[in-house]
């Protein structure tokens, strides 16, 4: 693919636990297509998706593959707009020093106007 | 009726039909963009919405197939319809050439649809005015 690419500013917001479906996943191979095509891309984590990030996860205990390790080629790719959820953070306990990369921590007016700016929203 | 302006749109469905209403919603949606005069640049298949593209799936005679109107709508409006190949594969959406290299005995992919990659919707993304989720 060489022909040039309008350049749009794409948010994705992952709000689903890692294993439950492949929703995760499937999140995440859209934000790395997204850096391939060397869009502006931010990637939010929100809900219970905010459980993808955690640190420690054993993936093989299930015969999946661990969605932490899948996260760290976010850095090869680029994206660095990564972004958790404050208020999901609180409610389920989590610390940013339980995560397996770094995310910064966003408040829900602060996301709203995240999306505000964005050219285009995936919510899974 | 009140002219609008026209927009291209970029359509991703990630539900599978029958089992909720989203697919559905997908192509009255679809159906309706068009029939106002807006143009669909990319219809992309992702996840379980592959499911959308099987035609060995049967439906009872006093129920509508699904695939069966998505397969009339993309052709009589030349629409391009991709499905996401890493979702299908896994979920038996296979056409001529994926059968021939895994040893399959026959392909399920309708031909009105084709296999792709995530870039396409990126690249279909790129070039419209609204992107609509659905699933």
């Amino acid at each position: 693919m060489n022909a040039p690419l309008n350049k749009k500013i794409y948010t994705f917001i992952s709000r689903q636990s890692p294993y439950g479906n492949s929703n995760a996943r499937s999140c995440l191979d859209m934000v790395l297509a997204c850096a391939v095509f060397d869009q502006t891309v931010n990637y939010v984590f929100l809900g219970d998706g905010v459980c993808q990030l955690l640190a420690k996860q054993c993936g093989d205990k299930i015969e999946f593959k661990t969605f932490s390790s899948a996260l760290e080629a976010l850095a090869l790719y680029g994206v660095n707009n990564i972004y958790v959820e404050q208020e999901s953070l609180d409610k389920l306990s989590i610390k940013l020093t339980d995560l397996a990369i770094p995310a910064k921590q966003i408040n829900k007016l602060a996301l709203a106007e995240l999306i505000d700016e964005s050219d285009l929203v995936f919510t899974l | 009726m009140h002219r609008a302006i026209e927009l291209k749109f970029t359509l991703v469905i990630y539900a599978a039909p029958y089992s909720g209403q989203a697919a559905k919603t997908a192509y009255n949606f679809a159906a309706k963009v068009l029939a106002n005069g807006h143009e669909i640049s990319r219809l992309f298949f992702f996840n379980d919405g592959v499911h959308n593209a099987n035609r060995l799936a049967v439906t009872p005679q006093d129920e509508s197939n699904l695939r069966e109107s998505w397969d009339v709508l993309i052709k009589e409006h030349g629409l391009e319809a991709v499905v996401c190949v890493s979702s299908a594969l896994k979920r038996a959406v296979i056409d001529a050439s994926e059968a021939k290299r895994y040893e399959l005995a026959d392909s399920s992919l309708s031909e009105h649809f084709r296999i792709g990659g995530l870039g396409e919707l990126i690249d279909a993304c790129t070039t419209s005015d609204r992107l609509v989720n659905f699933g």
